[in-house]
């Protein structure tokens, strides 16, 4: 079994977001970019563990982006990934990137495409879901946890009020939530290694354009905080239900 | 030309999500010059009637198993069948497993969780919704024919009418289904109130500040006599003081609801990036230097320990008021 894990290049949690060109376009300019933490901490680092248990025998990250996303496709081949495959492209939006993705891994035989929960930049959670439309595959969306015995793949999703034991056959995609894995360090001898490890650069397969963003704007701050007495309890309630009227 | 909606059941009643989205699912429609047609499994009839009270003109009734594929065929081959030009979902965890999978089967465009009603600019739809973890918003212009729009839930008043649905039964051809998940097992979340998290209006949340699982009592009973669910810090999550379904923030669940009381939390960026859409936010903290009060509208600067049971007084005192 091959694994595909799609990885996106997003903004530092803690980054002052700011907006360029009257406000169509995000500005990259000082902002450090990392890993989207779900790709990394449960997407990739699952995917390794199937490795190193030998149920899968090879990690590939995936992504779509531009040379200067290099950095963190570095990090990922530092975890512990084989290889890397960029799709040489400014990704427009949710769908042009699943595009990418389930064309590539149905050509070259990845049976378990992983992706992230959502992405912490434009928070779409749809990419996982649109690569499985797309190859018709099964798509196990808010996956906690992954088991794989053979061509059988028995995952923990979240539903609404709970969760849910599922249980698939390859090929399967799947998006992955907190409980899957634990978050690693890459150590010094895998940032060496990832040095040389291979990205290959493939420039992008016509794709359709479904839709692009307009404008940004930021979001309003909220006015002054109201501070209360700590022993005025009561004039908390009586603000809730008279001036915010929420209770 | 229609505007078809997603709805569902859940607990014996249509969900709250539902019927914003059927709400905004109708306006669309009268934006466009048509009208709205519902779509939901193994509904009763109290519960169609809700569904066209929300506005609904029509209603697709299906019977079966609702498994997210089955369901991604159904609204398919129902978009076909009423040639909807706009399909409205709730972005929370099911319309996260189908809305993505119907898109790209329609190769529609999709914008996930919208946060306001959209506008026409030429053939397309202009939407807004929270990117960057609710730090900025983003206008997408939709540019394909049919248009896929999920609603971030608690973003849209519900208000309700006379109006009727009729009703048809709806059979999805599902022989050319090749992909298939099997469910084991289903296990409910014990606690945490009766309404689900993406849902509630009203969530007390508590943080490392509670010191340990054995202060929780204070905490649920504040959110049970105020009708509240509750919520957590990821620490308190990840160390198990409470369930991980209740972690709240960016690696958690998004939550907007009318009232937020956050106890003992910093109001980590993480944490805000989770909670920050919620109308109005109480802060209670020891430390008036935290994070959060900046974020808040309300806030008590003292110890938990003293100021919960006061607080829980003062509600008593306001609901039997109230009555
Ligand atoms: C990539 C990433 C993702 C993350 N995702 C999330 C997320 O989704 N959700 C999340 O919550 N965090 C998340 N975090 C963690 C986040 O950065 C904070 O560490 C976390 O929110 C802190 O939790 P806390 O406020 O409960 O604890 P602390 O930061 O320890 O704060 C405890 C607070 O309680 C106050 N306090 C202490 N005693 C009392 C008392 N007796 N009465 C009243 N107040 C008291 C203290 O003054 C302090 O402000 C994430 C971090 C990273 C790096
Ligand atoms: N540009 C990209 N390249 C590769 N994978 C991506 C990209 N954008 C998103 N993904 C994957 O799709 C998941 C969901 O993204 P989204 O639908 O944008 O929230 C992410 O967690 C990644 O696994």
């Amino acid at each position: 079994m091959k694994i595909l894990v799609a990885i996106s290049n997003v903004p530092d949690t803690t980054t002052k977001i700011a907006f360029a060109n009257n406000d169509t376009e995000f500005n990259k300019a000082g902002v450090q970019f990392i890993i989207n933490p779900y790709d990394e901490w449960y997407a990739l680092v699952r995917a390794l563990e199937l490795k190193e248990a030998n149920l899968a025998t090879a990690v590939t990250l995936f992504h779509v982006g531009l040379a200067d996303s290099e950095a963190t496709i570095r990090k990922g081949l530092a975890l512990g990934a084989d290889d890397a495959v960029r799709i040489n492209a400014e990704a427009p939006d949710a769908f042009f990137v699943a595009e990418q993705i389930a064309k590539y891994a149905k050509e070259n035989g990845y049976d378990l495409i992983l992706a992230g929960k959502e992405t912490i930049s434009f928070n779409g959670s749809s990419v996982g879901g649109m690569v499985a439309g797309i190859l018709d595959y099964p798509f196990v969306s808010l996956a906690t946890k992954m088991d794989v015995a053979g061509t059988t793949v028995t995952l923990e999703q979240d539903i609404d009020g709970g969760s849910q034991i599922v249980e698939c056959n390859l090929p399967l995609v799947v998006s992955c939530a907190k409980g899957m894995a634990e978050q690693r360090i890459p150590n010094m001898r895998g940032i060496m290694a990832a040095r040389t490890k291979p990205i290959k650069v493939v420039e992008a397969a016509a794709g359709d354009k479904l839709t692009s963003i307009k404008s940004y704007s930021l979001s309003a701050g909220r006015t002054a905080c109201k501070f209360i007495d700590a022993d005025k309890a009561e004039e908390l309630i009586a603000l809730l239900h008279n001036e915010a009227k929420v209770i | 030309m229609s505007v078809l909606i997603y709805t569902e059941i859940s607990k014996g009643r249509v969900k709250k999500a539902s019927l914003e989205a059927v709400n905004y699912g109708t306006k669309i429609a009268e934006l466009l010059g048509t009208s709205a047609t519902a779509i939901v499994y193994n509904a009763d009839a109290a519960q169609l009637e809700e569904i066209g009270h929300a506005g609904a003109k029509k209603i697709l009734s299906v019977k079966g198993n609702a498994d997210s594929i089955s369901q991604s065929v159904a609204i398919e081959q129902a978009a076909k069948a009423e040639s909807a030009k706009v399909i409205i979902f709730s972005h929370d965890i099911n319309g996260k497993a189908v809305a993505p999978r119907v898109a790209a089967k329609l190769k529609a465009g999709l914008v996930a969780g919208a946060v306001d009603y959209p506008t026409i600019n030429g053939n397309g739809l202009d939407v807004k919704k929270n990117v960057f973890s609710g730090k900025a918003t983003a206008v997408y212009t939709i540019h394909s024919d049919v248009k896929v729009i999920s609603l971030l839930p608690n973003s849209f008043p519900v208000t309700t009418s006379a109006n009727t649905a009729t009703v048809s039964d709806f059979a999805p051809d599902l022989s050319g289904i090749t992909a298939k998940i099997t469910v084991k097992e289903v296990k409910s979340n014990a606690g945490g109130g009766n309404i689900p998290l993406p849902e509630a209006e009203l969530v007390v949340s508590a943080g490392r500040g509670m010191k340990g699982p054995e202060n929780w009592g204070m905490v649920e009973e504040l959110a049970k006599i105020l009708g509240a669910t509750t919520a957590c810090s990821r620490p308190v999550a990840d160390m198990h003081w409470r369930p991980h379904h209740e972690h709240v923030g960016q690696t958690g669940i998004a939550i907007r609801p009318n009232l937020y009381i956050a106890i003992g939390i910093s109001g980590a960026i993480q944490h805000l990036a989770g909670v920050n859409g919620s109308k109005t936010i109480v802060v209670i903290n020891t430390d008036k230097e935290a994070p959060f009060f900046k974020s808040a509208d309300y806030g008590i600067i003292g110890d938990a320990f003293t100021v919960l049971p006061k607080l829980i007084e003062a509600v008593k005192k306001f609901k039997a008021n109230a009555n």
